[in-house]
């Protein structure tokens, strides 16, 4: 049975991420239920002690109405929760781009309903990210795994849980263009593949896959290879949905 | 406006100066005339005028640095500015002496052979200010013995060229109502004049020139026509009901700022300047007309400032493409006939082709991918295909390209455009009611990312890692045949260019990028020749100048101005 999320904040007030009974949104715009159940947390952390399970917890305002006195995009309540309402209650909040993301889209969708596990266990998640889906053999996180692929370990910082759930199932059209893998051919025919870390009209500058940083003058290579093809699979054909909910809750944590 | 006789001036100019005890602009012992002003083609070891002369072509008669040794160049010496931010100025050289500014509003007196200084000017800039974009000068104006510079709250100031002492200080507009003078100064005759910045935060532009001997105020141009004046009639009125939100008063606000500098005929007499972006800038609706003379080049009788043509580019736009470019003026001849033209590439990603004296349309072709147009007509006028919601247009909103010195060398007969390729944004307006001083844009457009949530270009300022590669949009170095717009040559570059562009009677073209790389052309062939990684951006043009009978090229690059020569 779906239900408005402010009425199970009450029923699931101890809990970081509420996970069962959610229900799928029939209306949420342009916003993604991964990032609106993501804000939900963030409300859970940040929010609650003053507006309440209820989101009317100050007299004279109403969050479950989605109508706000002093914002009306977007860009004014991130605004506004960055720099607070000076000579109120409102403090300033020092969120990361995904948990801003996250608060917007759940403040926009105050009374939306979730039917599909979104963001499952993040323990679950670490054990499925560390074994069945194999990631450390290509990402690093921490201390372990290689460097020459994408860095995760502050990607929940940086990227909203939509866009990680999204890169999950289709690494190929998610992958972004400085991420692309590279192939270089040396003059002397050395080979090197890797990741761009920079890139310029004449020289390129890489981390191999052995962890190497290495600069080339392009008009020097045999080969300059840019593979828009991500070698990472689409995690929707390898992994069940619960897992996937599980993997994405895991990545979301990953904050440096 | 406000006009004086044309026969005005010299007695009382002559009185005022003679009793301020002044040198006078246009005096004897002035170092830089009016007349050295018409003929800096003649004497190309100096750099007189922002665009290099009155013609703006950025075409150096220096020969010395030839393609074939173009690789011997080195650095000579580097001017450091302890200011930092892009630093979008442009030397002057006199006899010598580089007089630069650098941020907020100093001017800086250099030995040009050495990079010594001589004197540094601080004007006292308020905090307060509002000026647009960051706090950016282009540079100076010299006009007898004498430098003048706009400031941010839309001073400006006259100084002493040997001694860096202010002589005048006079405000030409309220900089709580945004208004701010960014570009350099063009003199002529014995005037300066200036354009105003604001475009973005709802002022009404202007042009303006100014006694150079008083600071007193000539004429006023205002680049959106009031009630009464021809062209007013552009801003047209509300619909009884209208269906979106309309603005009754959107003229008084409209924007049209002319923050680059204009060029000079001196032959018709007539100033030719660009003209910037309607505003708000991404909602249309509220001020429905062409809203002249936004997105316009407009020609103005030097003396009084009347207009005697116009040619708009961007009627109504809803994209800022501001006409904000340097007017190209060239007498080109072919087939036995002399075309004296205006040459424009502009922001909307067209190349035209104006006669000079009429302001008529010759030619208009795309130079980068457009899709907001699928042409223009007869007049020039674009057939407009304006995308669907959520669909990107191209050119994006920084433009096939921008302010950036374009360059034409009579040599080659080739105009230079820095371009954006493949760049484009997605526009959404929305309706915004006018506030006093406050940004005045109308709608938050995204910048097109070839995947969703990548980096994308930055508009301004760049670090120095390039995360959003050329997929997001990539820069060129366009040279396309003048008269007809037709592409002769390409140089593509992995970032993008916000760099001018320099060319020299060697056929060498000199230009640089946002990555740092400050680099020399063939300018027939468009075969890169040499490079040096400065470090920082790029966001300027290079000059040319000769002291002691050697050339010097000379470039800023983050906030670092380096200067070249041929190794001894």
């Amino acid at each position: 049975m779906s239900r408005p999320i402010f009425r199970r904040l009450s029923v699931c007030a101890a809990l970081l991420f509420c996970t069962s009974g959610l229900a799928q949104a029939q209306d949420h715009g342009d916003y993604d239920p991964a990032d609106i159940e993501y804000g939900l947390s963030v409300y859970r952390s940040q929010c609650v002690t003053c507006h309440g399970d209820s989101g009317d917890g100050i007299a004279g305002v109403n969050l479950r109405s989605g109508q706000f006195r002093r914002a009306v995009s977007d860009r004014d309540l991130r605004a506004l929760i960055a720099n607070g309402i000076p000579d109120t209650g409102m403090l300033a909040f020092d969120l990361d781009s995904a948990e801003m993301t996250g608060i917007i889209a759940f403040l926009r969708n105050p009374n939306f309903e979730l039917d599909a596990v979104t963001l499952g266990d993040e323990a679950r998640g670490r054990t499925i990210f560390e074994g069945k889906g194999d990631c450390l053999s290509c990402h690093r996180v921490g201390q372990e795994g290689p460097r020459g692929s994408v860095d995760l370990t502050s990607i929940g910082t940086t990227r909203a849980p939509s866009a990680l759930r999204r890169s999950l199932l289709d690494p190929t059209g998610t992958m972004r263009p400085i991420d692309r893998p590279v192939e270089i051919v040396t003059a002397a025919g050395e080979r090197f593949n890797g990741r761009r870390l920079n890139e310029d009209t004449y020289t390129v500058q890489i981390i191999d896959d052995q962890g190497r940083l290495r600069s080339f003058d392009k008009d020097r290579l045999q080969q300059f290879t840019v593979h828009t093809e991500s070698p990472m699979p689409s995690y929707g054909d390898e992994l069940e949905e619960q897992e996937l909910a599980d993997v994405l809750a895991y990545l979301v944590s990953l904050k440096r | 406006m406000r006009r004086m006789s044309t026969g005005r001036s010299f007695t009382a100019v002559w009185l005022l100066a003679a009793a301020l005890g002044l040198v006078l602009a246009a005096g004897v012992a002035a170092q830089v005339p009016f007349a050295r002003l018409q003929g800096a083609p003649a004497e190309p070891h100096n750099w007189l005028t922002y665009s290099g002369t009155y013609f703006s072509q950025r075409y150096s008669e220096l020969d010395q640095v030839t393609p074939d040794n173009v690789g011997d160049l080195e650095l000579q010496w580097v001017y450091q500015t302890p200011v930092h931010g892009p630093w979008q100025s442009t030397p002057l050289v006199v006899d010598g002496v580089m007089y630069l500014t650098q941020r907020p509003n100093d001017i800086v007196a250099l030995d040009a052979r050495t990079g010594r200084v001589f004197w540094v000017y601080s004007y006292p800039t308020p905090s307060d200010h509002r000026a647009c974009c960051g706090s950016n000068n282009r540079g100076v104006a010299v006009l007898g013995d004498r430098l003048f510079m706009g400031t941010l709250d839309a001073h400006v100031v006259a100084v002493d060229a040997a001694t860096g002492a202010q002589l005048w200080d006079v405000e030409v507009a309220d900089k709580d109502l945004a208004y701010s003078l960014t570009l350099a100064p063009l003199a002529v005759k014995d005037m300066v004049v200036l354009g105003t910045a604001g475009g973005d935060r709802g002022i009404r532009g202007f042009i303006l020139a100014l006694d150079a001997a008083t600071g007193e105020e000539v004429w006023r141009f205002h680049t959106i026509p009031g009630p009464g004046e021809r062209g007013h009639e552009t801003w047209e009125p509300c619909p009884p009901n209208p269906e979106t939100y309309c603005d009754p008063e959107a003229w008084m606000h409209g924007g049209a700022a002319a923050w680059l500098t204009g060029s000079y005929d001196p032959e018709l007499d007539l100033l030719f300047w660009g003209i910037g972006n309607p505003g708000p800038d991404f909602y249309r609706e509220q001020r429905p007309g062409d809203n002249l003379y936004s997105n316009s080049v407009v020609a103005l009788d030097a003396d009084t400032g009347e207009i005697r043509w116009h040619f708009q580019f961007t009627p109504n736009d809803p994209y800022d493409y501001d006409a904000v470019q340097i007017p190209v003026l060239a007498d080109i001849e072919r087939g036995g006939q002399l075309f004296k033209v205006v040459l424009w590439a502009n922001r909307n990603g067209f190349y035209y082709v104006l006669d000079r004296a009429t302001g008529r349309f010759l030619d208009g072709v795309p130079f980068v991918s457009v899709n907001w147009a699928e042409g223009l007509d007869d007049s020039g006028r674009p057939i407009e295909t304006p995308q669907p919601p959520g669909a990107p247009t191209y050119p994006g909103i920084q433009g096939g390209t921008n302010w950036y010195s374009p360059a034409y060398s009579p040599r080659t007969e080739l105009f230079y455009i820095p371009a954006w390729e493949d760049y484009g944004t997605v526009f959404a307006g929305e309706p915004q009611e006018y506030e006093p001083g406050r940004s005045f844009i109308g709608g938050i457009p995204t910048m097109f990312a070839p995947v969703p949530g990548a980096p994308v270009v930055p508009g301004l300022t760049r670090g120095p890692i390039n995360t959003w590669t050329a997929a997001a949009g990539h820069g060129a170095v366009l040279a396309v045949d003048a008269l007809t717009g037709e592409q002769r040559w390409k140089f593509e570059m992995t970032d993008v260019i916000s760099s001018g562009i320099l060319t020299t009677a060697s056929d060498l073209l000199f230009t640089g990028a946002r990555s740092g790389y400050f680099q020399a052309h063939d300018a027939r062939t468009g075969d890169l020749l040499w490079k040096a990684s400065l470090g920082g951006q790029i966001v300027n043009g290079p000059i040319a100048y000769e002291v002691d009978g050697r050339q010097y090229v000379a470039v800023i690059a983050g906030n670092a101005l380096s200067t070249f020569a041929l190794r001894d």
